[in-house]
């Protein structure tokens, strides 16, 4: 209980400077915010009302403690190209991107353990060969590009599944799931790359280790030496750098939602940035990087569930 | 004032020895990694094309042919031709001296503040370290790299200019910490404590002593961010963030190649195979430069 609530309590300055950092973002414009949003050629009057809806003509202080103070009560302002709520844009784009971060983080977790559990027990094989280079390859590459081959590969030329669209899940379940199923796969195997790596030099210690050594000596099947001890214990590492990789991830959507025309976050953020629509980037900026933070308390949780040693030591 | 010149010399000449050693031991282990020498060549083969871009390229970047619109490869050249007619070879050519410079400046940007910051803070430590330098690279870390790079660009600007100083910034927490966490273990090794010992200032124990021992991972983080960087400045210009549509940018050719998906697979295929293998390349080269350095990470 001590170690959950001193990891909340870490996590307060780290939130603090988050919504410091999103909040000067408008102010961070150079030169006249107003006039960057507007362009040059707008009214001296439009400027100065977008100046007033902005509260730039407040002390800097204020106009934190005003924003923050909405952001508490769940309101990030509105939108300045139509006056739409942010809030409510978020919560609107916010499934597409948490089915496709989910499905992702499934399949990249599924290639990872498979991958980097087969390449581990059966070192100097040509499965292990195999699978590092894919994990190899799989880091090198941008996956927006994995992308876009996968839509010539399985959309264009094979017609197995549409090269972009969206239908929400419950009005439409198949056409949801077949429109998920590239941006998915094109992200988690560019995310599970890495996972694979880190999961296979860590059983490798494991494996070298004197218990497993032990167990091999007990008469122990190599499965169950891999699977009941190795295995458990290589996932610590295994499930921070998961953990870690949530950041990566959420990162990496804003381009597949691009890519494949997803109407998620990421895509809102792209567009409103193109559009110079600060207040809704100031936003979606703020969400994405709040559930980060979270996760990664959930994750420093996690890891003290599989390693009670974590939240000892701490006490 | 002459016995600290000679103290210092008589330490250089000390080191000369064991330092070439070192050199010769990690070029013998590095030549031995077949992948690390492959990496290596890559980076070379790239680096050269880059430099000789106007003698390898057929025809200039932005030359447009519009008789020759969306060949296929061999009818429209090696790697065929884009919806403007221009020649895929000689753009993606001329490709790599964008991706090289944009890795090469944003990556020194980061090592040009990063090292600095993490050397100082990790060396006097204290509350300057702790609660501020630390918690504002913990703060800057929870924002995901391309969302920080991309918010960062945009309030700059837009422009490959901007992309590179955007992606330098979001990639300087990493060299902050990198150094820092080297910094920690060197400062309490014997050397410095006998520097300390023997009247050495603070500067000249960092610059002279630590620094220079706390090298070996930044020089592996530094080869690995210029594959991150190629790839970050290939999105953000694919996003319209970063090179115009013109320009000869891998991921602007990839933006341009987006609306023919159907139609001109080859738009798309060869500048992302260029961000492949000069990322390869540098992952590649980081990996046998870390496994040289430490040949327990290779067992």
């Amino acid at each position: 209980m001590a170690f959950l609530i001193r990891r909340l309590l870490l996590t307060l300055p780290i939130l603090f400077i988050v919504s410091v950092v999103c909040f000067s973002m408008i102010n961070l414009i150079p030169g006249d915010p107003a006039t960057v949003i507007l362009g040059p050629e707008a009214p001296e009057q439009a400027k100065e009302q977008m100046r007033e809806r902005l509260g730039l003509d407040d002390p800097i202080v204020i106009q934190y403690v005003n924003w923050v103070g909405g952001v508490l009560h769940g309101d990030l302002g509105e939108s300045l190209v139509d006056r739409t709520s942010v809030s409510a844009l978020i919560l609107q784009r916010l499934p597409v991107t948490l089915e496709l971060a989910l499905g992702t983080f499934a399949v990249s977790l599924t290639i990872s353990v498979i991958a980097g559990i087969l390449s581990a027990s059966r070192r100097g094989t040509w499965i292990d060969y195999l699978s590092t280079g894919i994990a190899l390859a799989g880091i090198s590459v941008p996956h927006f590009w994995l992308g876009m081959m996968f839509i010539i590969i399985f959309a264009v030329s094979l017609g197995w599944f549409p090269a972009s669209g969206y239908e929400p899940f419950f009005e439409n379940p198949a056409a949801n799931l077949t429109a998920m199923i590239l941006p998915v796969f094109a992200t988690g195997l560019r995310e599970s790359a890495e996972l694979t790596r880190m999961l296979r030099s860590s059983l490798l210690e494991e494996l070298g280790s004197d218990y497993v050594r032990t167990a091999f000596s007990k008469g122990l099947s190599r499965r169950v030496v891999v699977i009941r001890h190795a295995v458990r214990n290589a996932l610590i590492p295994f499930v921070t750098a998961g953990g870690l990789q949530v950041a990566g991830l959420l990162g990496g959507l804003v381009v597949t939602e691009q890519v494949f025309q997803l109407p998620g976050v990421g895509r809102l953020i792209v567009e409103s940035i193109l559009e110079r629509d600060f207040t809704v980037v100031q936003g979606a900026v703020l969400t994405v990087t709040t559930v980060v933070v979270l996760i990664n308390v959930l994750v420093d949780m996690l890891y003290a569930i599989i390693d009670p040693r974590i939240s000892l030591s701490q006490e | 004032m002459s016995e600290t010149a000679t103290t210092g010399e008589g330490s250089q000449t000390q080191s000369v020895e064991p330092r070439e050693r070192r050199m010769a031991a990690f070029w013998r282990r590095f030549r031995r990694n077949r992948p690390a020498v492959f990496g290596l060549a890559i980076v070379v083969v790239m680096l050269l094309t880059a430099i000789f871009a106007p003698l390898i390229a057929p025809q200039g970047p932005r030359e447009q042919d519009y008789a020759l619109t969306l060949q296929p490869p061999g009818e429209g050249g090696l790697f065929g031709t884009d919806s403007l007619g221009s020649d895929i070879f000689s753009r993606v050519v001329y490709g790599a001296r964008i991706s090289l410079q944009a890795s090469l400046i944003s990556v020194g940007i980061a090592i040009g503040v990063g090292v600095p910051v993490g050397l100082v803070s990790g060396y006097f430590r204290g509350f300057l370290d702790e609660w501020i330098v630390m918690r504002i690279v913990d703060s800057i870390q929870a924002f995901p790299f391309l969302i920080l790079a991309l918010v960062i660009a945009a309030i700059l600007g837009g422009g490959l200019t901007f992309a590179m100083i955007a992606i330098g910034i979001a990639f300087i927490p990493n060299f902050v910490r990198i150094t820092r966490a080297q910094v920690l273990t060197v400062r309490g090794l014997d050397y410095v404590e006998a520097a300390r010992a023997v009247g050495a200032g603070h500067v000249r124990i960092m610059t002279r002593h630590v620094l220079p021992n706390s090298l070996p991972p930044i020089l592996v983080q530094t080869t690995l961010a210029m594959g991150l960087a190629i790839i970050a400045e290939a999105t953000l210009s694919y996003l319209g963030l970063g090179a115009e549509p013109g320009e000869p940018s891998w991921g602007s050719m990839l933006f341009q190649a987006q609306s023919y998906l159907s139609s001109a697979w080859w738009m798309a295929f060869f500048p992302g195979m260029a961000i492949f293998f000069a990322v390869l390349g540098f992952n590649l080269l980081g990996d046998g430069v870390r496994e040289a350095l430490d040949p327990r990470t290779s067992e």
